[in-house]
């Protein structure tokens, strides 16, 4: 009759309730961001000051060990710089990222660097970028290359520019290949059982599955991706994958633990110069191309200090020393001619190391081996909810 | 005043307990619920379906992270009581350095310590390699990538969680119970199995407790040592937060390992006729 027997019934009913509210207190607020006005844009860089220290976070083995030219940076402008290699994969760091910068807190890193694709995707749709001031970027607009300068996925590079590019493909440890590998087939054959690496990223993988299957990317549907799906599917079942790799492929295949991977092509290249066995091919079914690009996260503590950082890098002699290091695409074509004019005086040595570089098609792509390439599909939310879950239930299995 | 004393000294840990326990408990419990995306935002719907479709999805990997928990905490009990049996009665003088030992390489983080398996255990690494280039092994020998590194991983990770326990239940067993026990005739094994063991039990207890739930839930060692099918529970509930960023049904997933794992400490329990499981484990 709506009474209640005792009191511990009373106190049970609030306990009850006051759980239920609690609950139902709990959402997790949505957070779609308006593109910023360009007068807040103009006042946010007005009211910006050189602080003297950047704190950049970026991916492994992205850098010479030295640090070259973020000591060049150092004594020229004298700003110091903290460098952070704690990015290893897209989703995991944008995971990381999301929750700190929902609540509106710093990641404490005034750059990241994030390739082209569904997580970078998202940091700008969710305002998670500041709108980069371009007045302050002379060196980029100068020396970026024109291909650089148009990026579908950030018309004008409002947000974003291009640390490197490179290609994904195959890389094969020479002391237990004996062949030339040139096709896709290499990662699906039964003589390389055990032996085959693959990657855990989700598009990664997915895009791999669709080359062979004969699908372009770019083009793919949901009907594409399951076909794909299905493809890998039978090459995990057959044992031929030992693993499903993040940034860790690349021992394991110098190592030979295994001995044909998909891979990033600088890695390779940075292997190969410590005299390790092992080559890089793309397949003749296709490979990607992607982008890595450097970003200020909102909330950075020292926004101009990263401005200039970026910029700097686009200085033609700091991009090539950067780029005899971590040997993927530069995106300043002048890079070349110096490593050509550095090849005109280099020791025979040195001189082989750069004439190799500067035919290298991985390094300074021609417009014909761009046609060969493709990018990353870009993906909707609901896409994506329909893309994952097919290469995910393949690699967490 | 003197009267409220305890209680304000208690003061402090309630309010820990309060606000990192159970208020992420709420929000967890309440997350699970919802529905949404990381976008438009997440709404509560009281959509206990999450829990359905998680389990569905994910009901192999949960198993098998129940079998790996099970087969390293047995694993560890049988490396791990010997070696708390030695070192608390023929230990000596030398106790607290075989405890010191012990305990050495675990001030090295545990990814570190996990990291340096993957390369010690290397197919061609200093110990396989040498082996293979003797002869001794097949080529395509490898432990790396297997259910065994997994296991092997965990076990390791996870060992002094179990002696510890089982060293200061032993430490405590008077000496002189056992030669009593030996005085009635007792043989050495049987002394053992009717004295040594049973005044043992509760470190057992709390040894098997904090080990299999940490080695069931950690998706470590199956990322670093294992291959294509030693995914763990742990390694979901990682990729569906981080990657997918499903809140909803990571949160579902961790509540219902949480509650597989308390179900199954309470069965454990039972089995081991301890009356109250946290007074047998703070013994």
């Amino acid at each position: 009759m709506g009474r209640f027997r005792t009191r511990r019934d009373v106190f049970r009913l609030a306990g009850y309730s006051a759980a239920g509210l609690a609950l139902a207190a709990c959402g997790v607020q949505g957070q779609k961001a308006a593109p910023p006005k360009a007068d807040a844009v103009k006042d946010f860089w007005a009211k910006q000051t050189k602080n003297g220290k950047v704190v950049f976070a970026n991916w492994p083995e992205y850098m010479p060990g030295d640090k070259g030219p973020l000591e060049r940076f150092k004594k020229d402008t004298g700003i110091a710089y903290e460098y952070k290699e704690v990015i290893q994969e897209n989703a995991d760091f944008f995971g990381k990222a999301d929750p700190v910068l929902r609540a509106g807190q710093s990641l404490g890193y005034d750059i990241v660097v994030m390739t082209n694709g569904v997580q970078l995707q998202h940091m700008l749709e969710l305002g998670y970028a500041v709108p980069l001031d371009h007045t302050r970027l002379p060196n980029f607009l100068a020396n970026a290359g024109q291909k650089f300068k148009e990026r579908s996925y950030d018309p004008g590079n409002k947000y974003t520019v291009p640390y490197a590019s490179g290609v994904t493909g195959i890389a094969y440890n020479t002391d237990h290949v004996k062949e030339e590998i040139t096709s896709i087939e290499a990662l699906f054959d039964p003589r390389y059982k055990g032996r085959v690496g693959m990657m855990n990223d989700a598009q990664e993988i997915g895009n791999f599955g669709m080359f062979a299957v004969g699908v372009d990317p770019e083009k793919s549907t949901e009907a594409d991706w399951k076909k794909a799906g299905e493809k890998l599917k039978a090459q995990r079942d057959a044992g031929l994958v030992r693993k499903y790799y993040d940034q860790g492929y690349i021992d394991a295949v110098s190592k030979g633990d295994v001995w044909v991977t998909m891979a990033w092509s600088g890695d390779v290249f940075q292997r190969q110069l410590a005299g390790e066995p092992v080559a890089f091919v793309v397949p003749e079914e296709g490979g990607t191309i992607w982008t890595d690009n450097m970003l200020i996260p909102k909330g950075a503590a020292n926004p101009l200090d990263a401005l200039m950082l970026m910029d700097y890098l686009y200085q033609p002699a700091v991009a090539a020393e950067l780029d005899e290091f971590i040997q993927f695409v530069t995106p300043v074509p002048a890079v070349q001619d110096l490593f050509r004019e550095q090849a005109k005086t280099a020791g025979a040595k040195e001189k082989k190391a750069l004439d190799a570089m500067i035919d290298s098609p991985l390094m300074f792509p021609s417009e014909a081996d761009y046609a060969k390439l493709r990018t990353y599909t870009t993906l909707t939310n609901e896409q994506e909810q329909v893309f994952n879950p097919i290469f995910q239930s393949i690699t967490q299995a | 005043m003197r009267r409220l004393t305890p209680y304000l000294l208690a003061l402090p840990g309630w309010m820990w307990l309060a606000i990192f326990l159970v208020v992420p408990m709420v929000a967890m419990a309440s997350v699970s619920l919802q529905t949404g995306n990381a976008y438009d935002g997440y709404a509560m719907t009281f959509s206990f379906s999450n829990y359905g479709d998680a389990l569905g999805r994910y009901s192999t990997q949960l198993l098998r992270s129940l079998v790996y928990g099970a087969l390293a905490t047995a694993a560890m009990l049988l490396i791990g009581y010997p070696v708390a049996y030695w070192i608390a009665f023929k230990g000596g003088d030398r106790k607290s350095m075989y405890l010191f030992l012990l305990l050495l390489p675990f001030f090295v983080s545990f990814v570190l310590r996990t990291i340096s398996w993957n390369f010690l255990l290397a197919d061609n690494g200093i110990l396989f390699g040498t082996l293979k280039d003797w002869g001794l092994l097949p080529d395509d020998f490898h432990v790396l990538a297997t259910t065994l590194a997994v296991v092997g991983g965990l076990t390791y990770n996870f060992l002094p969680f179990m002696i510890l326990p089982i060293y200061v239940a032993l430490e405590r067993v008077d000496p002189r119970v056992v030669e009593a026990a030996q005085d009635l005739y007792a043989t050495r094994v049987g002394a053992f199995r009717r004295v040594v063991l049973p005044l043992s039990l509760p470190g057992v207890f709390a040894g098997v407790l904090m080990t299999f739930v940490p080695a069931t839930a950690d998706p470590i060692n199956a990322q670093i040592l294992g291959g294509t099918g030693n995914t763990m529970i742990g390694n979901n509930i990682q990729t569906e937060y981080l990657v997918n960023l499903d809140y909803p049904t990571a949160s579902a997933l961790s509540f219902t390992l949480m509650a597989v794992l308390l179900v199954g400490i309470f069965a454990y329990a039972r089995a081991l006729g301890t009356e109250n499981v946290l007074e047998a484990a703070a013994r």
